[in-house]
């Protein structure tokens, strides 16, 4: 087999408010380069199929598989991962609420979370399991993350109506 | 009390819900190399031929390791080689390792490697096994080296036999007047934890290895990668930082010989090893499958007399942990109930599947499927009502175990109680089938559990707490963060003890087995039993130190002193007395002069009274307490197309004490889930070659957010007295009613006997058939 000279190529990101520029293979998987180029361990390879949304980030305010973008298609795209929220609702909430146990599909579940509220902020319930299905979570019985987000609801509801 | 009982936040919230928390899979080094695996792609062949030299000539490839030249390994009888020699016994077993620059590089060379096999004779079920004709998976079974607790039968698929011999059979079915026999069976399914497996290798210049490895067990793996490779116990350090899910999954050794292995290769090189999901459920160990023949005898009154049981466990192609869980399976061989005639043959089979780790609830959901199912079929042809003759023969103090153990108020929950609580939760009054309309019934199906943990008689635990010059504490402790909470009631224990604000207890999460006391495995929902005694015995200790420091610098016998808001003070004056503040480094005179030194409480405890159990009768004592509950279902039941929803699902569990109430509801929760998926979808699906069909989570689905019911948990409060503030273990309990029960309510609404798992509609479906044909079942 003749040896293939990949060539790096490289890239500016903008990833939680801050631009960073980056070298790349054409083939890289957002998740890797995220991970393993600027450090960000926070998404999780759980499949690398696109089937249990553990690499799960934001990108332009839609969730999105990290294992299923490459990193070259996000040039100029908006990338939020969880280390780019802090204490956010959401956040709050799942600790409130013990929506999580070991915490590997947290990630995930958070950013998925947080990106519905951000599009809808009072999504029925079959919205939220529309959204919520992509991921999988093997601790929890999944009630304590719809309390999660229940409980978000229903603080900016009452923040709303009280101003 | 302050603490205990009150639902706090756990230790490990906030670095899980901000990316800060760190699995073994997150680590990077530079320098580090890369493992990638060949697996073998059939069931059981011989390796005829390997062929490396394409895959040498990749650039960035620093070793390829082959079988040969590696020592037999195993944790009750030493028959697995780490990389396979000569042959291949499951679909997915390793038969190389590349260690290369980059995963990219490492997995190019792989797939260069060019194997080629000669398929055999599958074995593919455990039925199959024990045919006197069928093929061996093992041919030098007499040859390896085991422990002596295990019981292999050479010259047959046998890789343990487990007998239970309680009272006399023969005058139990005298006594009966009604007698049930069925058979059950399901295939090995996963535990699908959420993190694959991933293991760190290297190797000082010193010989130090060290070992990083999201494990359920670090202590294990230094104990065995000594004993395998002959090195001094001293000089393995295994890390376990924060781990993804294990469910059991994690205590097995495996990777972590991979990963040793691969360093020594490369020069003692850092190395990673690291599964793919399909590598996750293929290579590493799966979820135990299971063929039961259960017969059951009862008098007209509908007191239970005899049971007599087979039980073929498929262990797969090697034994490793799957002896154990056969051993498991015959203690608990029965359901919850008051028998005084009990035979049990428990067999763990060599197959040629994927080999078995434990997985929650070690081999007790297993059972009760079987056993649960059989006393519904029990009391339907009693005309008996299920809940009333499970009341009926509940175990009770002075009742014995299937093991011959003795119960007493302390090492048996109340599960009378229990059930009484579920017929209150599940309307049980109101009927057990309510016709909806349109095709449509409401069902309830029930389940008895209990579980006792199986595990080393003289499995140990430490804890050491180390003060502040603050005054607060660092708890150390062995037990690995899994997702359990552990560590967080451990802290509420400690708190409480103290009698120190939760804050100031400071937790170490990570595991290193050079700085961390023992705790045995983090298994068995044994965690807080073991660790917490240990945790009680170390606040002592350290309560000693701080009041006989107290008494040299106040000058008054140590006995006068008590403890209260972190403060050490005389009883008859608390205006006397110093904090801990004061004493946590040793106590300093106004004029310089010290004494003391920091304050190190140390704790620890070991199981006792457990007993091997006799080879002949299984008497013995294999765990220290049976926790117990009564759990139940339902279902929304589609009678033209057989399809179902599982609209609510039930747990009452004698928890002993609740220490932290949303988060032991949440263990309850997620078990029960898992239960559900493992009765209702999940299962590998093996063609006439052993391979695994499934290995994907598109294929082999484990329950979604929406596809849960509502979950109903209630708990009941009967001390163990020994466990601290009476607690028992239940991490696991949630899970293990739930294919039992589910198959109940579908076997009640469908009228036939569904006795397969997983319970998908095409099952109902096929028994409807054949019942409708008059096949039978
Ligand atoms: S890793 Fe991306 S969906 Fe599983
Ligand atoms: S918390 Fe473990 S997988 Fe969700």
């Amino acid at each position: 087999m003749s040896e293939k000279k990949s060539k790096k190529v490289t890239i500016d990101m903008n990833i939680n408010g801050e631009k960073v520029e980056t070298d790349i293979l054409a083939a890289d998987l957002l998740l890797d380069v995220i991970r393993n180029n600027l450090g960000l361990t926070g998404a999780k390879p759980g499949c690398l199929n696109g089937d249990c949304g553990a690499c799960t980030v934001i990108i332009n305010q839609k969730p999105m598989k990290s294992c299923l973008t490459l990193a070259i298609e996000v040039g100029d795209k908006e990338i939020t991962t969880i280390e780019g929220l802090l204490h956010s609702p959401v956040q709050k909430a799942f600790v409130d609420e013990f929506a999580f146990q070991c915490g590997y599909c947290t990630p995930g579940f958070i950013l998925n979370s947080h990106a519905l509220l951000m599009n809808d902020p009072n999504p029925n319930k079959e919205k939220i399991t529309e959204w919520l299905s992509s991921n999988i979570c093997r601790c929890t019985g999944y009630k304590e993350i719809e309390n999660a987000i229940q409980a978000v609801m229903t603080k900016t509801h009452n923040k709303n109506d009280s101003d | 009390m302050d603490i205990i009982g009150k639902t706090v936040s756990r230790k490990d919230a906030w670095e899980k819900v901000t990316g800060q928390a760190v699995y073994t899979g997150d680590k990077s080094e530079s320098g580090m190399l890369y493992a990638e695996k060949v697996i073998s792609p059939y069931g059981h062949a011989l390796i005829k031929n390997m062929d490396l030299s394409k895959a040498k000539k990749i650039k960035g490839v620093k070793a390829i390791i082959t079988g040969g030249n590696l020592p037999l390994t195993g944790e009750e009888i030493q028959d697995r080689y780490p990389i396979a020699c000569e042959k291949v016994r499951y679909h997915g077993e390793v038969v190389a390792l590349v260690v290369a620059d980059t995963p990219k590089c490492a997995r190019q060379a792989a797939d260069l490697i060019r194997v080629v096999y000669e398929p055999l004779p599958v074995v593919n079920t455990p039925g199959q096994a024990f045919d006197p004709n069928a093929p061996l998976v093992h041919e030098q079974l007499e040859q390896y080296k085991k422990k002596s607790t295990v019981y292999p039968e050479p010259g047959t698929n046998i890789a343990n036999r487990s007998k239970i011999r309680k009272g006399d059979i023969t005058k139990g079915w005298e006594k009966s007047d009604v007698v049930i026999e069925k058979r059950f069976s399901f295939n090995p399914s996963d535990h699908v934890a959420m993190e694959t497996r991933c293991a760190l290798g290297r190797i000082e210049a010193d010989g130090k290895v060290l070992i990083t490895s999201s494990s359920q067990a670090p202590f294990m793996i230094k104990r065995l990668i000594s004993e395998y490779f002959g090195i001094e116990n001293g000089n393995v350090i295994v890390n376990t930082p924060l781990v993804g899910g294990g469910y059991g999954g994690k205590a097995s050794i495996q990777l972590e010989l991979l990963a040793y292995i691969a360093s020594k290769a490369v020069g003692g090189r850092l190395v990673r090893v690291q599964n793919t999901r399909e590598e996750d459920i293929l290579t590493s160990p799966c979820h135990i499958g299971l063929e039961a023949t259960i017969k059951l005898g009862c008098s007209q009154e509908g007191l239970l007399q005899a049971a007599e049981i087979l039980y073929l466990w498929d262990g797969g192609a090697y034994s490793d942990k799957a002896t154990s869980l056969s051993r498991a399976g015959a203690v608990d061989c029965t359901g919850p109930y008051h028998i005084d005639n009990v035979w049990c043959d428990s067999l763990c089979m060599y197959t040629n599947h994927p080999y078995a780790s434990p997985y929650r609830g070690y081999a007790h959901s297993e059972v009760l499927f079987a056993f649960e199912r059989t006393m519904d079929g029990l009391a339907d042809k009693l005309r008996l009502d299920p809940l009333e003759f499970r009341h009926k023969n509940a175990i009770r103090p002075g009742d014995t175990t299937p093991t011959q153990v003795l119960l007493n108020k302390s090492n048996v929950g109340n599960l009378p109680e229990c059930i009484d609580r579920l017929k209150t939760l599940m309307e049980w009054e109101k009927g057990q089938k309510i016709d909806l309309g349109h095709h449509k019934m409401k069902v309830k199906g029930i389940s008895c559990v209990w579980k006792t943990s199986t595990i080393d008689t003289n499995a140990g635990s430490g804890v050491i707490l180390t003060f502040n010059p603050d005054g607060s504490v660092n708890l150390l402790s062995g037990v690995v963060e899994i997702g359990t909470g552990t560590k967080t009631v451990l802290a509420q224990i400690v708190s409480e003890k103290l009698k120190m604000k939760f804050e100031n207890v400071h937790v170490q999460i990570k595991v290193n087995t050079q700085n961390t006391p023992e705790h045995w495995k983090t298994v068995a929902s044994r965690g807080t039993f073991m660790a917490g005694r240990a945790a009680l015995q170390a606040v002592d200790d350290a309560i000693g130190q701080l009041k006989h420091l107290a008494s040299c610098v106040l000058r008054a016998p140590v006995e006068d002193f008590e403890i209260g808001r972190e403060r050490v003070y005389l009883r008859d004056d608390p205006s006397i007395g110093l904090s801990y503040k004061d004493l946590a480094y040793g106590y300093t005179y106004p004029n310089g002069n010290a004494i003391g030194g920091q304050i190190i409480g140390r704790g620890h405890y070991i199981l006792r009274h457990l007993t091997y159990l006799n080879p002949e009768t299984g008497a013995g004592k294999p765990g220290p307490e049976w926790t117990v509950g009564a759990q139940g279902v339902e279902v929304e039941f589609d009678t033209r197309e057989y399809t179902y929803k599982i609209t609510k699902a039930f747990s009452v569990i004698d928890a002993g004490k609740v220490l932290n109430p949303k988060m032991a509801e949440g263990q309850i929760m997620g078990a029960m889930s898992m239960g559900l998926a493992f009765g209702g979808r999940e299962t590998f699906y093996f063609d006439d070659l052993g391979r695994v069909l499934n290995p994907q989570l598109r294929t082999y689905r484990p329950l979604r957010y929406g596809e849960n019911p509502e979950y109903i948990c209630e708990f009941v409060e009967t001390p163990q007295i020994d466990a601290p503030y009476g607690s028992r273990g239940v991490g696991e309990h949630g899970l293990l009613g739930m294919p039992a029960a589910l198959g109940n309510s579908l076997s009640l609404a469908a009228g036939v006997s569904l006795n397969q798992l997983p319970l998908l509609p095409e099952l109902i479906w096929r028994k409807k058939e054949a019942a409708n044909r008059g096949d039978s079942l």
